[in-house]
């Protein structure tokens, strides 16, 4: 194992703890309500102008979301395929270069720590994207292995450009090669004197690509962007918006929709991957990983409970409501983590977590609902159902090539 | 063609061959796989000149239990002793030998208080003992045997009665510096049981938890029972080649001179094991009794094993202060103050606790000790065969020497040799003119030789966080590793080193009662 050098932080960042993303100059002109949120380290716009103008520009047109604090680990070397395949869940042997893949990882007693995306640039480096910075867990794991660990959160740009119109925007600034890119798949090339890596992911559940450029490239592709979405309707978008997207998308948020192993306090509030409705991503067959042995013994016990989709009636979201197996409210089965009426939808949809009796109800259930009207509480029995997630899934999200708009 | 065994057991140390031997009495078929060309890891007997021999790492019984001398019948494959409830003294370099059993000289406060104390401490080492003959139940208590298990012990310290008990609790987590200031005056007598309280261990007497690994060490004594302080005729070694006799006569394989390379897995269980000669050999279990780093980094490998266990095992600390001191001596030193009975008997220079934590002191910054703390055992007056006719050899523990001698090791042990000569000849004038041959084992020697991780005696610390249930790691199935099919069964498990067997003995019970038993 060996230790990659810390990144090189000037004393600014001693006098602003919180960094600016290097799109921060570039996209100030956009920034109009001033309403930033922290973001491992960034300070982040979490909204732009409205939510709601933001959220309708990832459905209708076209929206620009600056990732750029996503924490990004690039693991290389000989061992780098057997050592991510000892500590996430998914079988790293079936990535492909050029490939993406969402991934759980979890401690020795198989609760998740963190998910995120795998990506393969070549037969022996990888760039692991994470919400939860996880260098040590990282560094730890890497004993006995030849592989260099190496955090590049701040080496990488990258800016998220989701929506109907997004395939036309990015080829109009002269990016090539996107035609004929699938889903989970990225391609790179030589853009503007940069060299830039586009993947097609995002998590919006929508039409949509990654772009990544090297900091010092990261205006140019900001300003060519506004310019030329500007006749398709480029909107910048805040944290907000996205995550009004990744609810109808069906995606979830640690320690919003469960709590990462390495920050639950009490006892049993951890989840492994099937209480997270996500057994596809376990790979039992490849080996050992961590938690593989609590898992095999966490599978024939069954899961404490489980992430659900639900849809409500009425059209006010849930926000951290109790569901209720009975009318009266009497029996709790869980309790929602996410919820929103989704404007596209027309739909009251929520995330829930339901504990292991009530996960499976085909029937009703019923969601105590509290309303604060005009300085007035009001209480809801609203009746709601399990459904499928995810709750939205447009056709050109997968198709390729993509529809030209 | 390989053979198949029910067991392969790594190590032909004394819990590796107590273990096979428990086993092979259950009817198991087991190989032992030693890397060296002799039986007892670290009870061995050793040649360190010609003509002069020398029991090579501990070099005394204190805590062998007679329940193995009798289950394993090993008087009758040979072992004798030489010596048996033999003394220990404290030397002084300007008066008469103190004597632990019955010491004169001390104030009146001191001579009233010394006895009770002695008893009261004996009554706790009582209820450690019971610890160290009882497999640690799981944290976990789902299991009504765990649940039963914690409740007798929980019993037996209620039945020592309220204010034993209090004491014992007030007393548990303290360091012996300030138990012996609270209790006697004497300080020759509290250097001397200090000592103990210290011995093999990384600590010194004012360190936290030398309570507790006093009452290790009396625990250990009242396992022995009569015998008490013995030593074994022919050195250790005899006592290894006895336990090795019986297994061989149970029908266990002992193969020396084969070093275990890799353990084998097959669907994520240990199936066998892998020769430094490319040989594999298949078992159904395999049980090692060498260290948990090297069990588990080396032979198994991490990325065998989840992060979280590979953490904990590589924090697990084995970090030995002891270094072994072996002399040809041509002729019987005089020890001022010592008497025939003391001389043949086990000597203690650690005239104070102050001296104590001072010899202490230079170890944690990797420096060698200006005064040593000494134990020192002249086999050859029990044992003449150990040198030629009318010589002796001389054996002593030498506290505290650290593993890392810094940056030039050479130098370090000439002037530790030199520090030990100078503490040596306040107590034995002339004695380094008697000296015709001397070797000095430091702990990282000692790891070389011996196979023992760190030179560290137990295969690891024994304190509080690597006790009982929390040895070898907390939250860990004792005796079984994360591996199925890979056990453990060396010091580095409950209730760790000293020559008792009793970490073997108790992994051949866990084993024997898993569900997964071969």
């Amino acid at each position: 194992m060996k230790f990659a050098s810390l990144p090189q932080l000037s004393d600014a960042h001693y006098r602003r703890p919180l960094l600016h993303t290097p799109f921060f100059e570039a996209s100030r002109p956009w920034i109009q309500t001033d309403s930033f949120i922290a973001w491992t380290g960034y300070s982040t716009p979490g909204v732009y102008s409205t939510t709601e103008h933001e959220y309708f520009a990832i459905r209708n047109s076209c929206a620009l979301f600056d990732l750029t604090p996503m924490v990004k680990y690039r693991v290389s070397g000989p061992d780098a395929e057997r050592y991510l395949n000892r500590v996430v869940t998914g079988d790293m042997r079936k990535l492909a270069v050029d490939k993406v893949v969402y991934t759980l990882w979890c401690d020795d007693a198989g609760h998740v720590i963190d998910d995120g995306t795998v990506f393969r640039l070549g037969p022996q480096e990888f760039r692991l994207c994470s919400q939860e910075r996880q260098l040590e867990w990282l560094q730890d794991s890497a004993f006995g292995f030849d592989v260099e660990i190496a955090e590049i959160t701040a080496d990488i740009a990258a800016l998220a450009v989701q929506g109907p119109t997004a395939f036309t925007v990015l080829r109009a600034i002269g990016l090539e090669g996107l035609e004929q890119l699938k889903p989970m798949a990225m391609v790179h090339q030589d853009w503007q004197g940069h060299r830039v890596t586009v993947s097609r992911t995002g998590f919006t559940g929508d039409l949509g690509y990654e772009v990544w450029i090297a900091p010092e490239g990261a205006a140019l592709l900001w300003n060519s962007l506004m310019e030329a979405g500007r006749n398709r309707g480029i909107t910048p978008i805040g944290y907000e918006a996205l995550d009004m997207a990744r609810i109808e998308a069906g995606f979830i948020l640690p320690d919003v929709d469960f709590i990462s192993c390495k920050h639950t306090i009490r006892l049993g509030r951890e989840s492994t991957p099937w209480e997270l409705n996500l057994a596809w991503t376990v790979a039992l067959d490849k080996g050992h990983f961590n938690g593989r042995r609590a898992l095999l013994a966490a599978q024939a016990t069954g899961p404490r409970r489980k992430l659900v989709g639900l849809e409500l009636d009425g059209n006010k979201a849930a926000h951290g409501s109790l569901v209720y197996a009975d009318k009266d409210n009497t029996l709790q089965a869980g309790e929602i983590t996410s919820a929103m009426w989704s404007p596209t939808l027309k739909r009251n949809i929520a995330i829930a977590r339901l504990d292991a009796p009530y996960c499976d109800t085909k029937g009703s259930l019923w969601v105590d609902l509290y309303l604060h009207r005009e300085l007035q509480w009001e209480r809801r029995n609203v009746r709601c159902k399990i459904v499928e997630r995810p709750f939205y899934i447009p056709a050109r999200r997968r198709a390729t090539p993509p529809p030209e708009r | 063609m390989t053979r198949r065994f029910d067991a392969i057991v790594i190590g032909a140390g004394h819990n590796g061959l107590a273990c096979a031997l428990d086993l092979a009495r259950a009817g198991r078929k087991v190989l032992v796989l030693e890397a060296r060309e002799q039986v007892g890891g670290a009870a061995v007997t050793r040649s360190f000149a010609p003509g002069f021999s020398v029991s090579g790492c501990a070099h005394l019984l204190h805590a062998l239990p007679q329940s193995m001398v009798q289950d394993f019948g090993l008087q009758r494959h040979g072992l004798l002793l030489a010596a048996q409830a033999m003394p220990t003294h404290a030397l002084r370099p300007d008066g008469p030998a103190l004597a632990l059993h019955a010491p004169s000289g001390l104030n009146a406060a001191d001579a009233q208080a010394y006895g009770p104390f002695q008893k009261r401490m004996q009554g706790f080492g009582a209820l450690v003992a019971h610890l160290l003959n009882t497999s640690p139940p799981q944290l976990s208590l789902t299991r009504w045997g765990e649940r039963w298990a914690m409740l007798r012990l929980a019993l037996r310290l209620r039945l020592m009665g309220k204010s034993a008990m209090r004491e014992l609790l007030r007393i548990g987590g303290m360091n012996v510096y300030d138990l012996l200031d609270d209790n006697l005056a004497d300080a020759p007598l509290k250097g001397a049981l200090a000592f103990d309280a210290c011995l093999g261990g990384e600590y010194g007497p004012r360190s936290p938890g030398t309570v507790l690994t006093w009452l290790y060490r009396l625990a250990g004594e009242q396992g022995a029972g009569s015998s008490g302080l013995s030593q074994v005729l022919g050195g250790m070694g005899a006592f290894s080649d006895a336990l090795g006799l019986a297994c061989t006569a149970q029908g266990v394989h002992i193969r020396t001179g084969m070093a275990v390379q890799n353990i084998l897995t097959r669907e994520d269980k240990a199936c066998g094991v892998r020769l430094a000669d490319g040989q594999e050999i298949e078992a159904a279990i395999v049980v090692s009794g060498t260290g948990l780093k090297h069990t588990l980094l080396d032979l198994l490998g991490a990325p065998q094993l989840d992060t979280g266990t590979v953490r904990r095992v590589r924090h697990f600390r084995a970090r030995g202060l002891v270094a072994k001191l072996h002399l040809g001596l041509s002729a019987l030193p005089v020890f001022t103050g010592a008497d025939a009975a003391a001389l043949r008997g086990r000597l203690l220079i650690s005239p104070s606790m102050d001296y104590l934590e001072q010899a202490f002191n230079p170890s944690k910054y990797r420096e060698i000790p200006e005064h040593p703390a000494l134990e020192i055992s002249i086999p050859t007056l029990n044992d003449p065969g150990l040198a030629p006719e009318g010589k002796h050899v001389l054996s002593a523990l030498v506290q505290f020497v650290p593993y890392d001698l810094g940056p030039d090791p050479q130098a370090a042990r000439a002037k530790l040799l030199q520090n030990i000569f100078s503490v040596l000849e306040k107590h034995a004038p002339g004695l380094g003119a008697l000296v015709e041959h001397c070797e000095l084992l430091t702990p990282s020697d000692i790891e070389r030789e011996f196979g023992l991780a760190g030179g560290h005696w137990h295969q690891g610390a024994l304190s509080f966080d690597q006790f009982f249930i929390n040895r070898p790691l907390p939250l860990y199935q004792q005796y079984q590793s994360p591996l199925p099919g890979l056990w453990m069964c060396g010091a580095a498990c409950h209730p760790g080193g000293s020559v008792m067997g009793l970490a073997g003995r108790h992994a051949a019970r866990a084993i024997l009662e898993s569900r997964s038993a071969p």
